[in-house]
């Protein structure tokens, strides 16, 4: 393979039409459809007595109100559970507009069509709903104590309790020398993409055709809900990825209500409707992550080696559980991260509260697992008075030991093996990045200087690329240009740029020629979506795979023309050349038109096709075995996931009076497998490291006992400005190649967001002495801790 | 997050500006930068029946120097007051605080008159103006009238300006000789309404001693606090503690009542000393 472009920090090609506000996104789209707005829940639990529509209804430019009487066959019945599980007993899912009871406020609990945005919103402001309101289930404890139920038939708030265990847990805790025991905690926060969702529906009645824009990471997931809702043959439903103005997530759940609603209401009034959602819906209406309490026994030697983890945990999920267990599975197997544990038994409790579901949120129960063994970690360090880093190393998995078998299921179904990875080394790189052994000193200056430092480090091992399968498709053009199709879809990673890195060197031509769409189920059908960390490893060694059998091809119909054998050809610059002898060449458009035989010529070059012109009369025009054109279709499905890994390290300052919290200095190194293009990796680290410190001193979701959420706004919930993060993150790369695929690849989406909590949570106990549980910590929070160490 | 339907008027000059809110009556509501009324209105949290938009009244886009007094023109967007440098020198406080005031977007659209009309306790204009007694001028079909801060804030946005009446000027005095100002504030994000803000204010006598000095503070009361400390500034640690003891704030989902009074404290220490510094720089420049 040439490695022309693979590895090279291009400038990714999307930017130039991004930046220059040539970007069409969901409410850039639709300018003649119907507006859709939501009469939403106020109360977190009730239920719904009347829902009285008559003082709408002369709010002019009014459509259609739709309440859920309204709904029929299919779409009458709650939403799909996606991702089924043996021990999720009470899996409950909501219906697409409330039926009966709201769960949560926010939940849809009627549909207004109107000709406009502000017109549908002057109508649901209309409409009068009778609620006789429910005792409300808010937070882990209140769900525990099950005083009240969310869903009458799901005894304890209980939709699964899942155990996992290696070795003899109880014997392992026994028989250490020394046992701690921490309870710690997470707050919830959200994905937050500055573009909320929005979907798009346009009905073709003569051809009775849907076609659908959706802000959307899984255009496929989606065309196969609505088609199966509104009772479509799945060929005659489109779905469409527009420009995607973020996810991280939260895009991935589907279908939302308003996704399939809104092609509902599109299909009876003939008329395309659009629903965009606004900053309040999206707090309310779509999903949250995080939120989990922990209850951790660990046990370990002298030298503090683990000898066993006894690790319980809370997950809260909101109202309903349509993705299923994926989070907490995430947590309780990753949170292991490059550690060998000795015993493992993890065991948890999924439950309901009456707020705002739980989907992935970049990370995905990574950070909340990393929290609590990093905070393990440095307890022993503690508790034994050896350095940080002493008791990581000494429980690191050896590069030797690799692949390392955890003996654990994973959140794909398949074991929990490690492929690859050089933990030693990556710390060691970590620890000269940072300097760590000089620290000391520099605590001392700040110290005379009156200020206070303090340093912190934290350990991830990723599962990134998960299955099933992705696909791709390289066609080849008659004028040169390559033209290639994945079904995944795109929300700002550069998969333009770096998919058309893999294609430009393995067919070897210029990366201009190369042009990818993705997300497009009219141009490819067969995908799962962009979550995961997979896209890179998934559609990227599709795509090369396509790129590779499309190659072939052109050798084989190259070699024909030049009478020449096919292991003698190589493609430059888009030109098929006979080695070593200049002059023997021919490109790659000239043979896109040979690779099709044609009765009719479109241009003077396709005439070189035509059947006077060209072909084997001893032969068939098309061979048994092949195909016409010049493409390549191929299919990556691996056996496993491929794990990635990497190690923060963060200097921070408290002030002594304030309490806040300045980050000095933030350092990565990361093990993605081999770098397609590190500029891109980097700019997910940055984005990444962003919503880590987010996670770590900023962002919240604040329930009140009722159920409300109190900071429901971008004034009140802190997503970070550029000011609040680092104005520069220090990364260093290592490249431990993947064996799982063909690229050596692994991915690098969520990377950056993973041990952000847990690496400033060490940095703030060590700069104050106080031990830290819980996270975000703000000023607030961290003052108070002080003063109750001060009186004790 | 649409607004629901209201009238709109855009008046060209002042007289008309007055008129029109004469006629419209209550629930008319004047939209300066827009910064704090849009997402009110598109929120649905405010339903004016009418907006009253005075961005075209140029004859109130100006910042001057008027003997010892600062004019700020209903229509001065912070942006340009910040940027006056013949205001800045002569009152530095305003430089020192509306560069704490949100982000440069948002300076530029939002009004300081209107930030002062506006009369959030966390607002750092208001603070300016109850601790530098200034006033705001008001006009309407029943004639003009001079506010002064001390009448001007009744509660949290709430403001003396009826809903018939244009602000439109807001009055500051210049700093006098051998005096000094500091704003100082704990915000959770850069730009964002500070958790807790100390504005102060130092004159000191020929002999350095400290002839008057006082605080106003952000987000510690319903409407801005100003503290009298003439008799501890000399020692900004014991004026921290004065203040201290004498705020009441209140918590919220950003801060606990006692880490905002501690603040309250450590912030007064702070200003202080750096108005105390400024008096003495400008007490010397004098000399
Ligand atoms: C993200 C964000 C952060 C912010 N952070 C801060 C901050 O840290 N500190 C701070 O002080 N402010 C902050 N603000 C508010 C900002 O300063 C506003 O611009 C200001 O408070 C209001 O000015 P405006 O011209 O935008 O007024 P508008 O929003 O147009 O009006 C506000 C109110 O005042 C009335 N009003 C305005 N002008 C007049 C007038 N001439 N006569 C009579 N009534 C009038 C209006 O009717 C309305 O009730 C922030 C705003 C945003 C959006």
């Amino acid at each position: 393979m040439s490695t022309r472009w693979f590895g090279q920090p291009i400038p990714r090609v999307e930017d130039e039409r991004l930046l220059r506000g040539a970007g069409a996104y969901l409410d850039d789209l639709g300018h003649d459809a119907l507006a859709a707005a939501f009469v939403r829940s106020p109360h977190a639990h009730a239920r719904i007595t009347d829902v009285d529509v008559s003082a709408a209804l002369d709010v002019e430019g009014l459509v259609a109100i739709y309440t859920y009487d309204d709904l029929p066959d299919r779409l009458a019945e709650p939403l799909p559970l996606l991702i089924p599980h043996p021990t999720l007993t009470h899996g409950r899912t909501p219906y697409a507009l409330a039926r009966d009871k709201v769960h949560h406020v926010g939940a849809p609990v009627a549909m207004v069509v109107a000709e406009d945005r502000y017109l549908a919103e002057d109508a649901a402001e209309r409409i009068a709903v009778r609620y006789e309101p429910l005792p409300a289930v808010v937070g882990i404890a209140a769900a525990r104590a099950a005083a009240h139920l969310v869903h009458e038939d799901v005894p304890g708030n209980l939709a699964a309790r899942m155990t996992q265990s290696t070795g003899d847990v109880d014997a392992a805790l026994a028989a250490a020398p020394h046992v701690l025991s921490l309870d710690l905690a997470i707050e919830r926060s959200a994905s937050t993409p500055l573009e909320g969702r929005g979907v798009l529906a346009r009905w073709d009645a003569e051809a009775r055709r849907m076609r659908i824009w959706s802000s959307t990471q899984t255009s496929t997931g989606v065309r196969a809900a609505v088609a199966a809702k509104l009772d479509l043959p799945l060929v005659d439903v489109d779905v469409i990825t527009p420009d995607v103005g973020g996810g991280f997530g939260v895009k991935i759940m589907h279908p939302w209500p308003e996704e399939v609603l809104v092609p509902w209401a599109a299909r009876l009034l003939a008329r395309p409707v659009k629903f965009v959602e606004d900053r309040r819906e999206h707090f309310v209406a779509s999903a949250h992550e995080r939120g989990q309490l922990h209850s951790v026994r660990v046990g370990f030697d002298d030298d503090g080696r683990l000898l066993g983890l006894d690790v319980r945990f809370w997950h809260d999920h909101g109202a309903f559980i349509p993705y299923g267990l994926i989070v907490p599975i995430i947590t309780s197997t990753q949170l292991l991260g490059p550690y060998k544990p000795g015993a493992y038994r993890v065991t948890f409790d999924s439950l309901y509260t009456n707020t705002v579901i739980v989907t992935p949120y970049r990370g995905a129960g990574r950070p909340q697992g990393v929290f609590v063994m990093e905070r393990v970690m440095d307890a022993i360090a503690r508790e034994l008075g050896l350095d940080r880093t002493t008791v990581r190393e000494r429980n690191f998995i050896e590069p030797h030991e690799m692949p390392y078998d955890h003996g654990l299921v994973f959140q794909d179904g398949r074991p929990l093996i490690y492929d690859s990875g050089d933990f030693p080394a990556s710390l060691a790189k970590l620890k000269q990045l940072v300097g760590w052994d000089d620290f000391e000193q520099a605590r001392e200056t700040a110290r005379a200087e009156g200020r206070r430092i303090g340093i912190g480090l934290a350990c991830y091992v990723e599962g990134t690329g998960v299955g099933p399968y992705e696909g791709g498709h390289v066609v080849i053009e008659t004028s040169g240009k390559v033209k290639v199709a994945t079904g995944l879809t795109s929300q700002g990673q550069g998969h333009q740029t770096v998919f058309a890195q893999i294609v430009a060197d393995e067919l070897g031509v210029p990366l201009d020629d190369v042009e990818v769409v993705t997300g497009d189920t009219r141009r490819f059908g067969y995908a799962v979506g962009t979550f995961a960390s997979r896209a890179a490893v998934m559609s990227g060694s599709a795509i090369a795979l396509a790129a590779r059998a499309a190659k072939e091809k052109a050798l084989r119909v190259a070699g024909d023309a030049l009478e020449a054998n096919p292991d003698d050809l190589e493609i430059v610059d888009g030109v098929v050349r006979v080695v070593g002898a200049p002059g023997a060449e021919i490109s790659l458009g000239t043979v896109a038109v040979l690779s099709n035989p044609l009765r009719y010529a479109f241009d003077t070059a396709a005439q070189a096709a035509t059947q006077f012109a060209s072909g084997d009369p001893a032969k068939p025009p098309v061979p048994e075995d092949d195909e016409p054109g010049l493409e390549g279709r191929d299919y990556f499905s691996p056996m496993q996931s491929t794990f990635a890994n990497g190690m923060h390290a963060v200097v921070v300052e408290t002030d002594p009076d304030t309490a806040e919290v300045k980050i000095l200095r933030y350092c990565v190194v990361h093990d993605c497998g081999t770098l397609i293009n590190p500029r891109i990796v980097e700019g997910q680290i940055h984005g990444g490291v962003a919503q880590g410190v987010a996670g770590a001193l900023y962002e919240r979701m604040a329930y009140d006992d009722a159920g409300q959420l109190q900071n429901a706004s971008f004034m009140d919930f802190l997503m970070p400005y550029a000011s609040e993060v680092p104005s520069s993150v220090e990364i260093d790369h290592l490249e431990t190649p993947s064996p799982m695929n063909p690229l050596g690849i692994k991915g690098a989406g969520e990377a950056g967001v993973i041990p952000g909590a847990a690496a400033i949570a060490s940095a703030i106990e060590d700069a104050e002495g106080i031990v830290l549980t819980s996270m975000p910590i703000s000023p607030s929070e961290l003052w108070e801790l002080r003063r109750s160490k001060e009186t004790g | 997050m649409k607004p629901a339907p209201f009238d709109y008027r855009r008046p060209e000059q002042v007289d008309s500006a007055v008129e029109v809110l004469g006629t419209l009556g209550s629930g008319a509501k004047v939209l300066a930068g827009g910064q704090s009324l849009i997402p009110l209105v598109s929120m649905r949290l405010a339903h004016p029946s009418a907006l009253v938009d005075i961005n075209r009244l140029r004859e109130l886009d100006y910042v001057r120097v008027d003997g010892d007094v600062v004019r700020i023109g209903a229509l001065a967007r912070h942006a340009r007051v910040l940027a006056d440098p013949a205001a800045g020198a002569a009152q530095p406080l305003l430089r020192q605080a509306l560069r704490l005031v949100a982000h440069a977007t948002i300076r530029n659209r939002g009004t300081t008159v209107g930030s002062i009309v506006h009369a959030d306790p966390a607002g750092e204009m208001t603070a300016v103006l109850a601790l530098l007694g200034g006033s705001l001028r008001v006009r309407s079909s029943r004639g003009e009238r001079n506010v002064t801060a001390g009448e001007l804030f009744l509660g949290p946005l709430e403001s003396d300006v009826r809903d018939d009446e244009l602000a439109v000027e807001a009055a500051l005095p210049v700093l006098p000789p051998s005096s000094g100002t500091a704003f100082v504030e704990v915000s959770r994000r850069a730009g964002d309404y500070a958790v807790c803000g100390v504005a102060a204010f130092v004159r000191l006598k020929d002999d350095g001693a400290v002839a008057a000095a006082r605080c106003a503070y952000l987000s510690v009361a319903p409407t801005p606090l100003v503290l009298e400390l003439t008799d501890q500034a000399a020692d900004p640690r014991a004026a921290g503690e004065a203040a201290r003891a004498q705020v009441q704030p209140e918590a919220d989902l950003h801060a606990s009542a006692d880490y905002r009074r501690a603040l309250a404290g450590v912030l007064t220490e702070r200003a202080l000393t750096q108005a105390l510094a400024a008096a003495r720089a400008s007490g010397a420049a004098a000399a």
